[in-house]
């Protein structure tokens, strides 16, 4: 950050990077959704409630929930191996339970509900805006859910907490924390904390978090509303100005 | 986690809740009390350093490895440090030999996550020649039993273990790395102190059992460094927590972490 307090890309502290979703973009699924996040290209898709396989893992009461984050060889600098790396595998379990708590399971017992997240080209805050695309996508396949779960990191660079870490503050930062949450219940679902933060920059982190999730979950909402109710435009964008000019 | 019975879970799920409601736990602890904690260190001789940490029921063991190696291509001037962790079949009856699956995998990561970012060990200090020769520091630890909260035991072992092992000094000769036959103790700084606390029916438990962990909702691990300050966190499980209690839990970790960072010190003599 420089002198006046502005970010590599020239955002204030506070400010998110630009935001763009769109629902329903792949056909074949029953639900979908894009998200484009300052350098984030990602798309998520849902498939089920369908028949869970292997058999004998299907629950009687509930749907099963599965979920696949992966990353293309393209998404990052380095090609990276396509074959699924331990970081994938655990992000996958973090974006499932972070999504878990939103949906009514036990509406579809015996079933399988699979998510896939596809990193197609990866910035900071790729696992928080797979999970804003997820929830996009389960709502857009029909899935009886309470919430939408909205995804934002914060972060600490030069000592300061700010929003949304872009890929260089994500690698040179001194903290990050990847938070998600459902807006409407005010409950956590994903927290992920690395590099040092003091009880008050903690508490600081979350609120921010809270703020700056409020806001994703704004334009969450209206792509949402853009593909059911405004006859077929399929695409909202928002810049993270006129966000904060309405904040 | 296979599924257990149901009717074992919510036999247990209205016990442990009934129990939770009037803030004592089935096996009598308060909320946010530790189980029994033992530490005993050197246990391995050909292990460079060595932990078996005991907490209830729950045994696990470290063993550190440290050799030379190369470097990571994009931090040249850093030695590697990595933690493993592997659930042994024989911690319990339901688990079965097999590659680690996202459970065990999340718990390498998790204890790594609280070592690297507390900046436990200096690994820029762990360089024989720049860019070519580093010292590797491997820390793997298996799980002998499981009764629930792997995530702290893991974290305690590998913590004890680091901090008594010995490595062997190398020097460059030439473009050759010779052991001199010297043992020093690693570059430590930090003690990282893991805290893990469980959501049961809206109630925070620290520290859970196994059988707390079948019925709980959510669980959040939180790491504190020597300073009092966070370092490094997780939360767990198909379960929501609130902003206050997430709260809680860091308040706990800070306070409990003081007395286990303590506790270690101690046993290690540290």
């Amino acid at each position: 950050m420089d002198e006046n307090g502005i970010r590599t890309d020239g955002r204030r502290w506070d400010e998110l990077r630009p935001l763009k979703i769109e629902v329903g973009v792949v056909k074949n699924a029953d639900g979908s959704a894009q998200i484009e996040w300052g350098k984030n290209k990602i798309i998520a898709a849902v498939y089920g409630p369908k028949e869970m396989h292997p058999k004998h893992l299907e629950l009687a009461d509930r749907a099963v929930l599965k979920c696949r984050y992966h990353m293309a060889p393209f998404s990052v600098d380095e090609r990276k191996n396509p074959a699924p790396s331990r970081r994938e595998i655990e992000i996958s379990k973090v974006i499932r339970e972070a999504l878990q708590p939103a949906l009514f399971l036990e509406d579809y017992p015996r079933t399988a509900i699979q998510v896939y997240v596809e990193i197609l080209q990866s910035d900071g805050g790729s696992r928080v805006a797979g999970i804003t695309a997820a929830s996009l996508a389960l709502a857009d396949a029909g899935i009886n859910m309470r919430d939408l779960v909205v995804g934002c990191a914060v972060g600490k660079v030069d000592g300061k907490i700010v929003l949304d870490l872009n890929d260089t503050e994500d690698k040179e930062g001194s903290g990050d924390m990847p938070y998600a949450f459902m807006p409407n219940l005010n409950q956590v679902t994903l927290l992920q904390m690395d590099g040092l933060f003091t009880h008050d920059e903690f508490k600081e982190a979350l609120e921010l978090a809270k703020v700056g999730g409020l806001k994703v979950y704004k334009v969450q909402r209206e792509a949402l509303l853009k593909k059911y109710f405004s006859g077929g435009g399929p695409e909202t964008s928002t810049t993270s100005a006129e966000l904060m000019e309405e904040a | 986690m296979p599924q257990k019975s149901f009717v074992v879970e919510t036999i247990k799920r209205n016990q442990l809740v009934e129990a939770l409601s009037k803030g004592k736990r089935l096996d009598g602890r308060d909320l946010n009390e530790l189980r029994k904690l033992e530490i005993k260190t050197h246990v391995i001789e050909k292990a460079n350093g060595s932990a078996m940490v005991t907490l209830g029921n729950t045994q696990v063991l470290a063993g550190v490895k440290v050799d030379k190696g190369t470097p990571f291509p994009d931090t040249p001037d850093k030695g590697l440090l990595i933690v493993g962790a592997e659930v042994l079949p024989m911690a319990a009856a339901y688990l079965e030999a097999g590659p680690p699956d996202e459970s065990a995998i999340e718990l390498a990561r998790v204890v790594d996550r609280g070592v690297r970012e507390s900046e436990m060990i200096d690994v820029a200090s762990l360089v024989i020649k720049e860019g070519k020769w580093v010292y590797s520091v491997f820390v793997d630890v298996n799980i002998l039993n499981a009764d629930g909260n792997l995530f702290d035991a893991t974290s305690y072992a590998v913590v004890a273990a680091l901090l008594t092992a010995k490595m062997p000094r190398f020097v460059l000769e030439g473009d050759v790395v010779k052991d001199t036959g010297e043992r020093v103790p690693l570059p430590v700084s930090k003690i990282p102190i893991s805290v893990t606390v469980a959501s049961i029916n809206n109630t925070l438990v620290l520290d859970p059992t196994e059988e707390e962990e079948a019925v709980m909702d959510a669980r959040i691990t939180l790491d504190t460094e020597d300073g009092g300050n966070l370092c490094a966190g997780q939360k767990g499980e198909p379960g929501y927590l609130t902003p206050e209690q997430i709260l809680t839990a860091a308040e706990w970790s800070i306070s409990k972490g003081k007395e286990i960072r303590q506790r270690i010190k101690e046993a290690t003599g540290a």
